[in-house]
């Protein structure tokens, strides 16, 4: 008895059932089957090979370039501007009595209609360059006065529409380089709205008014509007004094304005201090629907990362149901009888050969898509190197999730074809569904919240502006979950069906 | 060639998958069919679309399961071993091979058949209750009869085609990989690309895309190819697979 425990002391034999060894034994499964390691480069060859196709086949040359903000983002800055430069510190008040808005029904035929975004008031712009900073307060047609500036920030002041019967008084001041909007409904009492800080603001500031009005959303697509808003009462106080005021429309070759409806134009008329302006287009960030010549780091990514997608689930499935097919599981499970850590050592191994095929072919479609899709006139929506990085680590997490997922498929139902079409059908049919671009956003939505593909968030650069009326779809590249909780869904599946394979492989003869 | 279809019939009608899959094949075509029709709504300025080509959309998940038994027919004899029985009892193996394409046509075109024509009728119950009864809102009877016959032979040379490329690979998971790579990346893969050009070529030659041209009954012109035209290159990609299949079921070592 002593003499046995002498041959195997205590500490070798922990060692040699030990998790390294499970860990190693299914290293070295994986890496000599050649066919596993092949599907695994071709799950990264996948993802480039589709990346340099959809930057290679893009074709926006010549088109006019985009607008970027002072925040370095993609901005839309067209509307219609009644302006005249004014130096140094002043203030401006107007009052704003009417603003309607027309929607063409069928074949150019203006109807009036409510365009909720649609804009109005004072700002006060730095020049008229396309994406220079402003400061803007503004009655909009359904969410009463805004302060807004430098195109992303917003804040919500007075509530309710204008009228003849309910007036709006609107008025900036300019100290420095701080804006500060007020509004009032009888002009003499004046509530702050807020308060921007313009950094860089030369002495002489373009000062105005402006009239925009952004393509409204109807049904499955977007049609263009034009608005038509009265003021009164426009006063230069303070520092300024007025000069001659000339009108113009901003942005009129802006890639993102699709013109006037109905062959209308900007215009705008003067008798003493009342004016009547005809304005179109916003004054906001870009939208993925509002540029069509825009791309994004998605849209070059996505459809590679499905394909390698499908090679992924291929492997992880295959890596428990061959075990099965060729007996090999039998000595599997003799050699180390804890069969929850066999799962578990089969689950970081497939995952982490996956991960790093995901984030190789990440590292290298991205820069070289964008760069050919860029070279053909796209404009990629800019993005932090933060943003980059996690969309290279997320691709890599959403193909490892989603083998493991294959894995754990396969360990329950022990039938390759079986797990490969179930875990496959369950990727492809919801992803199918959301790259339609007919689908309801309600339900696309949807579909990104619950199933398997709401992990394709992972890969989202863009951001969703509640100031933008879109259709914020998943088509469109914009996702209803956070990029680290949409991964967390498909990875509450891959864990739910480690706890199912764990309890199955344990229960069942082998 | 009818001992060894009649074998190739029993063999399927006596496990429970192919029958499972047939009916699975039926309830996805149907459920998507009946979904898709539930969810449209006609415009105030009239129904847009192609209504039949909507009641058949099912068509799109149905193929899936017909793909599936497809590979099943052949690598899962791969997979067991039942393979040496088979060309034992059939030391001609292109016979062999043909029985099992045979048998398959068979029972998919019938499946297919009741598919079909459950989407069919689904789609025009549900489209009805939804303002499609106006005359521009029904094609015409001999296009409504060639997408409806198209959609049957475009399941079966689905099945066919997958029996091919699982013949060439002979491992279930990965042909069944291939073949839902090839039927639902490249119709994706032709969003992604940005010319029109290259789109439309795509079109033109990915077997899902071309194939289902065949549902169309409106806006004929806008199609990549004319709808018989877009089944026939389904079916090269079928004839293709099958002969690939073929060949190698002769040459190679079982």
């Amino acid at each position: 008895m002593t003499a046995v425990t002498t041959a195997h002391p205590a500490g070798r034999r922990t060692t040699r059932d030990g998790f390294r060894q499970v860990l190693h034994a299914e290293w070295t499964k994986f890496r000599t089957v050649l066919g596993w390691v092949a599907g695994m480069g071709v799950a990264t060859l996948l993802v480039v090979l589709v990346a340099l196709l959809a930057g290679v086949s893009s074709d926006q040359k010549g088109s006019p370039p985009v607008p970027i903000g002072p925040g370095g983002e993609a901005v839309t800055d067209t509307c219609y501007f009644v302006h005249q430069p004014l130096a140094g510190d002043g203030s401006v008040t107007v009052a704003v009595s009417a603003l309607d808005s027309s929607i063409p029904q069928g074949l150019g035929d203006l109807r009036p209609g409510v365009v909720p975004w649609a804009k109005a008031g004072l700002i006060v712009k730095e020049s008229t360059r396309q994406g220079s900073p402003y400061a803007a307060i503004m009655i909009t047609g359904g969410h009463g006065v805004r302060m807004q500036d430098n195109y992303v920030n917003d804040r919500a002041g007075l509530r309710g529409p204008v009228s003849a019967a309910s007036v709006r008084w609107l008025r900036l001041d300019r100290s420095g380089d701080t804006i500060t909007g007020y509004a009032g409904t009888d002009g003499t009492n004046w509530a702050e709205v807020g308060t921007a800080r313009l950094s860089g603001l030369g002495s002489s500031v373009q000062v105005g008014l402006f009239v925009a009005s952004p393509q409204v959303v109807d049904g499955m697509g977007t049609t263009g509007s034009v608005s038509t808003a009265a003021f009164g009462d426009l006063r230069l106080h303070g520092g300024w004094t007025g000069g001659e005021w000339t009108g113009e429309l901003l942005g009129d070759h802006s890639p993102s304005f699709a013109g006037f409806p109905g062959n209308g134009s900007g215009s705008f008329t003067q008798s003493g201090g009342r004016f009547t302006v005809t304005g179109a287009g916003d004054i906001a960030p870009a939208v993925r629907e509002t540029l069509p010549t825009g791309g994004t780091l998605n849209d070059i990514l996505t459809t590679g990362t499905f394909a390698a997608l499908i090679a992924v689930i291929v492997v992880g499935a295959l890596f428990i149901t061959t075990e099965y097919r060729k007996n090999l599981i039998h000595v599997t499970l003799a050699a180390s009888p804890r069969r929850g850590r066999v799962l578990l050592a089969k689950a970081i191994v497939l995952g982490a050969v996956a991960f790093v095929a995901g984030l190789v072919g990440a590292v290298l479609a991205v820069p070289l898509g964008a760069r050919l899709a860029r070279a053909n006139g796209v404009f990629i929506f800019p993005v932090t190197p933060w943003t980059e990085m996690r969309v290279a680590l997320g691709t890599g997490a959403l193909l490892a999730t989603a083998s493991i997922l294959a894995l754990c498929i396969g360990a329950i139902v022990r039938d390759s074809a079986a797990a490969v079409t179930s875990v496959i059908g369950a990727v492809v049919l919801p992803y199918l569904l959301i790259a339609n671009p007919f689908m309801p956003a309600s339900v696309a939505n949807w579909l990104t919240r619950v199933t398997p593909v709401a992990a394709f968030a992972v890969q989202q650069t863009l951001v969703q502006y509640p100031q933008v009326a879109s259709h914020y779809t998943p088509y469109q590249g914009y996702y209803p979950l956070v990029p680290w909780v949409g991964l967390a869904v498909l990875a509450g599946y891959a864990v739910a069906g480690l706890a199912v394979a764990a309890v199955v492989l344990h229960r069942r003869d082998a | 060639m009818r001992p060894a279809l009649h074998a190739e019939w029993t063999k399927l009608r006596t496990v429970a998958g192919p029958g499972w899959l047939m009916l699975g094949m039926i309830a996805a075509t149907v459920a998507l069919s009946a979904a898709a029709a539930s969810v449209v709504t006609c415009a105030a300025d009239g129904c847009g679309g192609d209504p039949t080509k909507l009641s058949l959309v099912g068509v799109v998940l149905g193929q899936a399961p017909a793909a599936v038994l497809g590979v099943l027919v052949i690598s899962g004899e791969y997979g067991s071993g039942m393979i040496h029985t088979t060309l034992t009892a059939v030391p001609h193996r292109v016979t062999a091979f043909a029985a099992k394409a045979i048998t398959l046509t068979g029972v998919v075109a019938a499946a297919a058949t009741i598919a079909v024509l459950g989407s069919l009728l689904a789609g025009r119950l549900i489209l009805s209750h939804h303002g499609f009864t106006a005359a521009p809102g029904r094609p015409a009877l001999s296009l409504t009869l060639r997408a409806t016959t198209g959609s049957i032979l475009y399941l079966t040379l689905i099945g066919l085609l997958s029996l091919g490329i699982a013949a060439v690979v002979r491992n279930s998971a990965t042909s069944i990989g291939v073949i839902l790579g090839l039927l639902y990346l490249l119709p994706l893969l032709a969003q992604a690309i940005g010319d029109p050009h290259w789109q439309r070529r795509l079109e033109q030659f990915a077997p899902m895309s071309a194939g289902l041209t065949v549902q169309a009954t409106t806006d004929l012109g806008s199609l990549p190819l004319s709808p018989w035209a877009g089944l026939g290159v389904t079916a090269g990609w079928a004839a293709a697979a099958l002969v690939a299949g073929g060949l190698l079921i002769r040459t190679r070592d079982a």
